[in-house]
């Protein structure tokens, strides 16, 4: 246990946005807005508890804000905290603004004589920092999204995500309303991704005695339906393991999800 | 809320109504309750009639900030989230023939001819009124009104606000 702390602290400062242990997320101040100019922050943070700041703050290196006519937009007052990270949003355009981490990595495991090794990068820095010929080397492509949707005015459609697990279907995610039932549809890399569990929670768990997950399957043609219980800021997470990697080293891939959506009350 | 039809009411007004020229009509009344606070602004309102599956919605009133510099009081109108929602948000900029500044406490009598483009072209069928309001540090509240179109007699239906809006009545003429 000893050997392997330094490799454990390594492995947690440069944490992928998505670990197996903590959850992650961003926190819009807010989805919904009106006027010619709109200001947005938005918090990120990983840990336990959906929406509770009390592990680490978000990489935001993956970073990506898109327009409704698909401008990257700059990101403001990108700050890092020890327990949140954060930005501010301007919105000028009517429509949708997309606001995602999505990044792509992968993750190696070896031993190096009784050492065990870990790194975690971008596919094409694999070999600079792993020895082709690792002894015991597992190689795991990681692919995550966290996002979330502010729209001033009316929604607008939002652009397709070709890669990795994302949301659509006929339910717009700023147009989420309490006692109503959404729609919505799972991709995998485009295609409907089948059979695949969903988690949602609503925030404020720490002032009710369970968290009050949802659970819901997608089916065969990736759809679910979520009807909201009530208003609030809900936690949406899914992921898959399969072998479709795209970096030849890598055997098998984990892709993960995570959407921040705002109920409203009717 | 208290909901209740007033025929006879609404057939007394149409007496009044019976002048030279007149024709068929919506008038609707809101009142502004005086509400008891430290700081008090004077709440956004929407007044809107839509179909029972919201597919057609006509605005008749928006009350708003509406000459703040920069359109800033536009911000806000998300606020009157159930308006935004069916009709504000889709609407680049607010025809000036519904919009009007906020209104003080009171009744406020909002007419709208039958020859109004809310009107005008309205297909048969059953309709609410929807009268919306949201207050600064505040809450939001929002009363409906039956409306059968077009109207076969004069009748009126009113119903009482709890906080953001004190009665509201609409009465229809043929």
């Amino acid at each position: 246990m000893k050997r392997l702390f330094p490799a454990l602290i390594v492995a947690s400062l440069l944490v992928p946005a998505v670990s197996q242990a903590h959850d992650v997320w961003l926190e819009p101040s807010s989805t919904v807005l009106s006027g010619d100019e709109a200001r947005i922050t938005v918090d990120a943070g990983s840990g336990n508890d959906k929406f509770y700041y009390n592990h680490r703050p978000l990489a935001l290196n993956d970073l990506a804000i898109t327009s409704p006519s698909g401008k990257a937009i700059e990101p403001e007052n990108e700050f890092k905290g020890a327990l949140r990270s954060g930005f501010d949003v301007t919105l000028t355009e009517d429509g949708t603004y997309r606001i995602a981490v999505a990044g792509q990595g992968v993750f190696a495991r070896w031993k190096e004589g009784d050492q065990n090794k870990r790194w975690y990068g971008k596919p094409e820095d694999l070999d600079k920092n792993v020895p082709k010929d690792a002894q015991d080397l597992m190689v795991r492509e990681r692919i995550q999204r966290i996002e979330t949707f502010v729209t001033k005015g009316n929604p607008s459609e939002l652009e397709p995500v070709g890669k990795g697990l994302a949301l659509s279907g006929d339910t717009h995610p700023n147009d989420l309303y309490a006692g109503e039932t959404a729609k919505f549809v799972l991709t995998l890399d485009g295609e409907p991704a089948r059979n695949l569990k969903v988690e949602i929670v609503r925030d404020g768990a720490r002032y009710r005695d369970s968290v009050e997950e949802m659970i819901v399957e997608t089916d065969d043609q990736g759809r679910f339906e979520v009807k909201w219980p009530q208003a609030g800021l809900y936690w949406l997470h899914a992921d898959v393991e399969d072998n479709k990697t795209s970096t030849p080293v890598a055997k098998d891939r984990n892709v993960a999800y995570v959407a921040t959506l705002e109920v409203l009350p009717e | 809320m208290k909901l209740s039809l007033r025929a006879t009411l609404a057939c007394v007004l149409t007496g009044l109504y019976a002048s030279p020229g007149h024709s068929a009509g919506l008038e609707i009344q809101v009142e502004i309750p005086k509400i008891d606070v430290a700081e008090y602004h004077r709440p956004y309102v929407a007044v809107w009639l839509q179909s029972a599956d919201r597919k057609i919605v006509r605005d008749l009133a928006v009350w708003y900030d509406y000459k703040m510099p920069k359109e800033e009081g536009k911000k806000w109108l998300k606020d009157l989230r159930q308006w935004w929602r069916v009709s504000g948000r889709s609407q680049a900029d607010l025809p000036d023939g519904i919009t009007g500044a906020t209104q003080a406490v009171g009744t406020h009598t909002i007419k709208v001819a039958g020859d109004h483009a809310a009107l005008g072209d309205l297909p048969a069928g059953t309709y609410e009124v929807v009268v919306e309001a949201a207050r600064e540090k505040g809450g939001r509240e929002v009363v409906r009104l039956p409306l059968p179109w077009p109207p076969q007699a004069s009748t009126s239906a009113d119903a009482k606000g709890e906080t953001e809006l004190g009665h509201v009545q609409a009465t229809v003429l043929p």
